[in-house]
């Protein structure tokens, strides 16, 4: 009830409880009391009762029986009212939560999938990728928890990599793709236009990175550009490879996540960039990080034999 | 005066033979053979008749179906609502004198209640008797028996969602589910309270079908009918008396036609909505007629414009097919037909369409624009089947994936599929696409309907 600044609500709302109960006890301790006439008192067989000028109320008793309905819910509306949260914010004596059930419901279930775990974690991410049943649990893993930015196909999209290339920005050894999901990524280009120099300068190095992956360009831009790469070459390294250890990107290859051309390597270096791969520690547990390292690394790799 | 409340007073059925309990008693036999039956049933390596929530696969002998399928339980309660109407509208409460579960119960733990205590006089005559040895042997007896009958009736019950021959195997190992459990002893225990305890109560106070049925009737509907004309003045004879010489009806106010109803009303006050149409006072009336010589049907199924305008059995049967029968007939054979129709040209197969909604689209090092999509293929048939995608809706649209893909019997299997066209060849936006999804070694095929996504 932490909607309400005020327990005026929860008052509220449990008093009409209460007094709603209350007044079905009474009303039903009532009509079990209340005599009608019986059809053989009136000489037309009715209750004796006229609504509407012609409309008589026939005397047909409601079984007895009927009488425990009544009382059997008025007892439940009692029991649940104590037992479970129903009376305004009072908690009910079983402490049940919605919360609670589920947290109880997702513990069973890792209870019974821990022997499965327990035998995917006996295994190297490298055997695991051969294995079948957990590349099921790793597909749904994938699915549920990575496919919304890296696509249901591991392809990815603009900005966000494709896994199953064998490009990898930081490294693709089970190791490193288990550190990713863990901890989480952050890739960062910073703005390089003041270090490059005038704008015709930034469009012969975008020329110039063009060149290193054979990509269509200006030979004469690029040639003009090579000797301002300088800037790029602390991260990018001398030859355009990219360093893992930094993260920075290989621009010899055709991988193009944040797009390709001279327009998009040019807004690249003007403006940088920040992209994040969020941690999913704490968010799964390290058995299912261990699935989906394998599942993930199985894009691009052949599974070990065992 | 009196309460508002009234404690029910027992009924005592009297045992009774005749055209109607012997039709009664078909029904009894024709419907519990198969409700506790069938599920024995096996279909190849499975129960013939299965219906696994848990895996949410309905199986019907050769059927297998989905809960996508939906539309063929909704026909179902169609026709049954249908055959209803139709029913009602000749004969009155047939469904409820004979067919309805709760009479056909009621009437077995009847039988077993007459054949542990006797019959009405003798049940009465017990109830009333002050406690005895033999009071408890017979009672002890006769509830012992219908607990039975109920655990079975609900063991029975659960067998048609959990396979049977595996239930009775945990139930004798005493380690059944504890839902299913809760179930065989939640649908025994309402068997044994509504057959042995409520019985005609439920008819009374707790059906809505018996409620809404009385709006069907109408002055040609056939009903259970006592030919007042006939009968009054009633009263007590010696058989030596000569009716037509006397100045009594033929009625000899024996009064078995009120001790053999279930749900104890007095036919000869006319129709009542307690009536459920089981045709027993009929039964016994007759028999009362063969024993004092008169003519049979003084209680017969009749119709209310046949008893006024005093109409030869010829005259009222010729009143069946008035055109209210014939819409009921028409319509009901339309929508039974139509359901059979679409059962038997059912494609076994279903299929999902979901695009990825991450990835609008993207290009390739190849110099293709590419889309993603998810297909979900429902196999709905019992082997290994493959399937064949085909994709067509844009000139040069073609699919990148495997487009042959198998799934497993009456499983279901997610495909993530890239369909691709070159780039520049479709205006930015979007454009409408089909997936085309054959069934291989078969003419079954699916159309499903999505979008290719073009960038701006």
């Amino acid at each position: 009830m932490s909607d309400f600044t005020s327990n005026f609500w929860s008052v509220f709302v449990a008093a009409i409880s209460i007094i709603g109960i209350l007044y079905c006890a009474f009303l039903l301790w009532f009509s079990a009391k209340v005599k009608v006439a019986a059809s053989h008192d009136t000489e037309d067989g009715t209750t004796g009762h006229v609504w509407d000028e012609d409309l008589r109320e026939m005397n047909n008793p409601l079984p007895r029986w009927w009488l425990w309905l009544f009382i059997i819910t008025m007892v439940f509306a009692v029991v649940y009212g104590l037992a479970y949260p129903g009376l305004g914010s009072y908690a009910g004596k079983l402490g049940w939560t919605s919360t609670g059930q589920y947290d109880a419901e997702v513990a069973k279930a890792n209870q019974e999938l821990e022997p499965l775990y327990a035998s995917f974690n006996a295994q190297t991410p490298e055997q695991l990728a051969g294995d079948p049943k957990a590349m099921a649990v790793g597909e749904r893993l994938f699915m549920n928890n990575c496919a919304q930015c890296h696509g249901s196909d591991a392809r990815g999209s603009k900005g966000f990599p494709n896994l199953t290339d064998g490009d990898w920005l930081h490294g693709g050894t089970s190791d490193k793709i288990k550190e990713t999901i863990t901890k989480g990524r952050i890739g960062q280009m910073p703005p390089m236009a003041a270090a490059v120099g005038s704008p015709d300068d930034i469009r012969n190095v975008s020329h110039y990175v063009l060149s290193l992956s054979g990509s269509p360009h200006d030979s004469v831009r690029a040639s003009l550009g090579k000797p301002k790469f300088g800037a790029c070459a602390a991260c990018h390294g001398a030859d355009g490879k990219g360093m893992q250890a930094l993260g920075s990107a290989n621009l010899t290859d055709k991988v193009w996540l944040h797009g390709w051309g001279e327009e998009a390597i040019t807004a690249m270096i003007n403006n940088g960039k920040v992209n994040q791969m969020p941690a999913q520690e704490g968010r799964l547990t390290e058995s299912q990080i261990h699935v989906l390292t394998a599942y993930v690394w199985g894009f691009s790799n052949k599974p070990a034999a065992k | 005066m009196v309460s508002l409340y009234a404690a029910a007073k027992k009924i005592y059925p009297r045992s009774v033979e005749g055209i109607f309990a012997y039709w009664r008693w078909i029904f009894v036999f024709a419907t519990q053979i198969v409700f506790y039956g069938l599920p024995w049933l096996e279909w190849g390596t499975r129960q013939a008749v299965l219906f696994d929530l848990a895996s949410r696969r309905f199986y019907i002998f050769g059927l297998v179906l989905y809960p996508q399928d939906f539309i063929y339980l909704t026909g179902l309660l169609v026709v049954s609502a249908l055959a209803l109407f139709l029913f009602t509208a000749v004969a009155g409460r047939l469904w409820c004198g004979f067919a309805c579960p709760q009479t056909v119960y009621s009437e077995i733990f009847l039988w077993i209640e007459r054949k542990v205590e006797g019959d009405r006089s003798a049940r009465i005559r017990l109830d009333d008797a002050d406690f005895s040895l033999e009071k408890l042997v017979k009672k002890w007896y006769k509830h012992t028996i219908w607990i039975f009958f109920s655990i079975w009736t609900g063991f029975t019950f659960v067998g048609y969602f959990t396979p049977i021959r595996e239930l009775a195997m945990e139930f004798f190992l005493t380690n059944m589910s504890s839902w299913e459990l809760f179930w065989v002893f939640f649908y025994a225990f309402a068997t044994y309270g509504n057959a042995g305890f409520m019985r005609e109560q439920v008819c009374k106070y707790m059906c809505p079908y018996a409620r809404f049925q009385s709006a069907m009737f109408d002055h040609d509907t056939l009903i259970v009918t006592y030919d007042t004309e006939r009968g009054e003045p009633r009263g007590p004879r010696s058989k030596k008396v000569e009716l037509a010489t006397s100045n009594l009806g033929a009625c000899v106010d024996c009064t078995l036609c009120v001790q053999v109803c279930p749900t104890g009303i007095d036919i000869r006050n006319g129709l009542q909505y307690e009536c459920i149409g089981c045709g027993a006072c009929a039964d016994v009336c007759d028999t009362v007629m063969d024993k004092m010589g008169y003519a049979r049907g003084l209680v017969r199924f009749s119709t209310q414009n046949a008893m006024t305008n005093k109409w030869s059995s010829r005259e009222m049967w010729q009143r069946l097919m008035r055109p209210r029968i014939q819409i009921y007939t028409m319509i009901l054979s339309a929508i039974v037909i139509g359901l059979l129709v679409s059962l038997s040209l059912r494609t076994p197969f279903k299929v999902d369409v979901v695009r990825d909604r991450s990835t609008l689209s993207r290009i390739t090092e190849y110099g293709t624009l590419e889309n993603v999509y998810r297909l979900q293929i429902m196999n709905a048939a019992e082997h290994l089947q493959t399937y064949r995608i085909l994709v067509r809706g844009l000139p040069q649209l073609k699919i990148t994936t495997e487009t042959e893909v198998m799934v497993d019997p009456a499983q279901a299997r997610w495909i993530v599929l890239r369909a691709d066209i070159p780039y520049g060849s479709a205006d930015p936006g979007s454009h409408k696409i089909q997936f085309e999804i054959q069934a291989l070694g078969s003419d079954h095929f699916v159309v499903e309907k999505s979008v290719f996504i073009v960038p701006r």
